[in-house]
């Protein structure tokens, strides 16, 4: 194996996973843990910067110990692919900041520290009372963390359906462990419903696994796309549905989506933000690359599952939105929202043409970006406010002005307001609904416009109750909150704020960046063809890189 | 391709169906306990499930130690069975520990309901809003009111008592008693 850019590939999965043991062997040394996970979670983000400009001129694919493709493990970083890591990674190291200033990380949680029948449920308030350093049997933020960002990567770059569910499980399990931090009740009753549910989502996709090597005899996506087109359709059909089943449970679709409002907001606001920023998006990602790679629309056999995802996508979106109408607490309240934009993203991907692809993997970016800082601001209004309960917020944007503008920014950006991104990404969503133009597609249409009303309702809703009308006496006494916010928490939460900005500024390029990737994803040779170069199914190395131009030289790190 | 006669054999079909069976059904219990009987049941099944996609069973799939004659396994299918037996080992460990933490802060290991949905529920019952004013609970006003009275210093022909529904959504709640 020479030096080349596959080289980068397994570098998103092993540098985390190798932290995450450095850093559990280092328990006894916060500063070094920080030090490890802030520089592991860099190297990641940069690799997958180099990634996205590689992934543009074809798909990168290692192929893992030279094992040749169809029976060894094949990572494959395509512009999906590619995209989704840059902006997990980003969205990752921003909320690993962020909780290390909140103090989450360092091990002034009450982790392992419990006693036994304990029954106070200290929310992270407790946590937060944040110098308190007590000695701890291990800190086991860190490491979990990182084996969640190994996790993501692997599911991103997964070239096989086997090692797609390692990487779901991967990150699954970590994230079980960071709902239930602490151990506290209240966690332990959200997380004992996430776990089920979870589980269950996990042997769906294991038994879809099972059930495509029976059909085919290849996980390989690349060799299941060229095999699954001659099996029977009916069995072709529960394949799909299955691993729609599984996906669609950790995506949270609707009549799947009842676990997750009542789960994420118990945990601590950075493990939420990176919760509801990324693992409905692993879902979704899984989805829209099943879909587009192994059951295309288009072509023979083609089933009707795409009218079942547009139904599913509206129900979705609308009880979705209307449940974030009804909540009263911040946390609940934009849970619900993620449920509800999930929607979209299976609108774009249901319709299934190249530019209701490319407007959902715009989506998706976007909002990654802007539901991990809705969820870490907040956080901070948690900080300032000492609740999330609407009930009693209020008067902050006279309290914290600075606080204000980092909420209404990305609230007003998932609502759609022009000209920012989310507007962007729902006029192309409602664009390709338009030209899509049978009737169940005018119906989203209206459907994602008038969500899109409720999203606004909703969070101005929010912004009316914690940010204007009269100080609380308690927040104007002092008596709850921190007058000063930890600089940190502050200036990780601006940088993505400035980072969803940044994609409205930038959507020219990232839109064009989308559009190619739903290009190539629609028509789905390339995909096939970088793993399998030549059309054989021989081994391949380093040669399936399509990309002569690049040498080693960005290889250094 | 490595795969050899692709039938399974029915007696392991028929375990897989009543793994997945019984399994299901200890997954729609309640008490985390059986829960998690319900996946270790039903994570086997799925595992011998995956394990016989590989098809029948053939000599030790060892290059150049079997005896040609005899067909070999598929290798692929096991290595997958032993990650995922891994895996699920690992995650009935997290789901003992957590049913055990489970009993010992409820003394049950019940999956228990989401109280602020219920509270919402009961709430939408009574057709209350969610949220009351802080404003109003301090001045007995609504914003609307509020809003109104800052519209009669500059209008004095609208002399609104009750503000019609403006953009924001007054919870007009008992706490605004006097008025």
């Amino acid at each position: 194996m020479t030096w080349g850019s596959a080289t980068l590939l397994p570098l998103p999965v092993l540098v985390p996973l190798v932290s995450a043991g450095l850093t559990l062997a280092l328990h006894r040394h916060p500063r070094a843990q920080r030090v490890i996970s802030v520089v592991a979670l860099s190297v990641v983000v940069a690799t997958a910067g180099v990634l996205v400009g590689l992934a543009d001129h074809g798909p990168v694919v290692a192929v893992i110990g030279d094992w040749t493709v169809p029976v060894g493990i094949n990572l494959v970083a395509d512009r999906l692919s590619a995209l989704m890591l840059l902006v997990s990674s980003i969205v990752l190291l921003c909320v690993l900041l962020y909780s290390m200033a909140q103090g989450v990380a360092d091990g002034s949680d009450d982790v392992g520290l419990v006693g036994d029948g304990d029954r106070a449920t200290p929310d992270e308030g407790d946590a937060d009372e944040a110098d308190r350093r007590d000695v701890l049997p291990v800190a086991i933020y860190h490491p979990t963390f990182l084996v969640l960002a190994a996790g993501v990567a692997n599911a991103f770059l997964a070239g096989d359906l086997f090692n797609l569910y390692v990487g779901f499980e991967v990150l699954l399990a970590a994230s079980y462990v960071l709902l239930t931090l602490g151990g506290t009740g209240d966690r332990i009753r959200a997380g004992s419903v996430y776990v089920v549910v979870a589980l269950v989502s996990s042997l769906v996709f294991l038994t879809a696994v099972g059930l495509a090597y029976a059909a085919t005899g290849t996980v390989n996506l690349a060799q299941l796309a060229e095999r699954l087109p001659d099996v029977d359709p009916a069995v072709r059909l529960s394949i799909q549905l299955l691993l729609l089943l599984g996906f669609g449970i950790k995506a949270a679709i609707f009549p799947l989506s009842a676990w997750l409002p009542d789960s994420y907001p118990t945990a601590p606001a950075p493990v939420t933000a990176v919760f509801a920023g990324l693992l409905t998006k692993v879902g979704v990602y899984a989805i829209l690359r099943t879909q587009t790679l192994l059951f295309p629309s288009t072509g023979p056999g083609a089933s009707r599952v795409d009218q079942v995802l547009l139904v599913l996508a509206l129900l979705t979106m609308v009880v979705g939105i209307l449940g974030a109408v009804a909540q009263d607490d911040i946390k609940r309240l934009l849970s619900f929202t993620l449920v509800s934009h999930i929607g979209y993203l299976i609108f774009g991907i249901a319709l299934a043409g190249s530019a209701s692809t490319a407007a959902a993997i715009f989506y998706v970016v976007h909002h990654i970006t802007v539901q991990t800082a809705l969820f870490l601001v907040v956080g901070l209004i948690e900080r300032r406010g000492g609740t999330t309960s609407l009930d009693r917020l209020g008067g902050l944007a006279r309290v914290a002005p600075g606080l204000a503008i980092l909420f209404f920014v990305p609230a007003m950006n998932l609502a759609g307001i022009p000209p920012l991104s989310g507007f962007l990404g729902k006029v192309g969503l409602l664009e390709a609904g338009v030209r899509d133009g049978t009737p169940l597609a005018w119906v989203l249409v209206v459907g994602s416009v008038v969500t899109s009303l409720l999203t606004l309702y909703a969070l101005v809703k929010a912004w009316n109750k914690a940010f204007w009308q009269q100080i609380p006496d308690e927040i104007a006494a002092g008596d709850v909150g921190e007058a000063r916010l930890p600089r940190g928490m502050v200036a990780a939460t601006s940088a993505l704020v400035v980072g969803s900005l940044a994609l409205t500024v930038l959507a020219g390029p990232v839109y064009g960046y989308a559009q190619r990737a739903a290009d190539a994803l629609t028509d789905g040779h390339s995909y096939v063809d970088a793993v399998f170069p030549g059309g054989g199914s021989l081994g391949v190395g380093d040669s399936a890189v399509e990309d002569p131009a690049v040498k080693t030289g960005e290889v250094g790190h | 391709m490595v795969v050899l006669d692709n039938v399974p054999s029915a007696v392991l079909v028929l375990a897989v169906g009543v793994l997945f069976a019984t399994g299901v059904y200890l997954l729609l219990e309640r008490s985390l306990t059986r829960v998690l009987l319900g996946f270790v049941l039903v994570g086997n099944g799925a595992n011998l499930a995956l394990l016989i996609a590989g098809g029948r069973a053939g000599a030790a799939p060892i290059v150049g130690n079997a005896d040609p004659a005899i067909p070999l396994s598929d290798p692929l299918a096991q290595a997958m069975v032993l990650t995922s037996i891994v895996i699920t080992l690992a995650l009935t460990a997290f789901v003992l520990a957590m049913a055990y933490r489970s009993h010992q802060l409820n003394g049950h290991d019940e999956v228990q309901d989401d109280d602020e949905d219920r509270r919402i529920a009961r709430l939408a019952l009574r057709n209350e809003a969610a949220w009351t004013d802080v404003d109003a609970a301090e001045t007995g006003e609504t914003l609307d009111e509020e809003a109104a009275e800052v519209h009669d210093d500059i209008e004095e022909s609208l002399q609104v008592s009750t503000g019609p529904a403006g953009g924001v959504a007054t919870g007009s709640t008992g706490e605004e008693g006097e008025p």
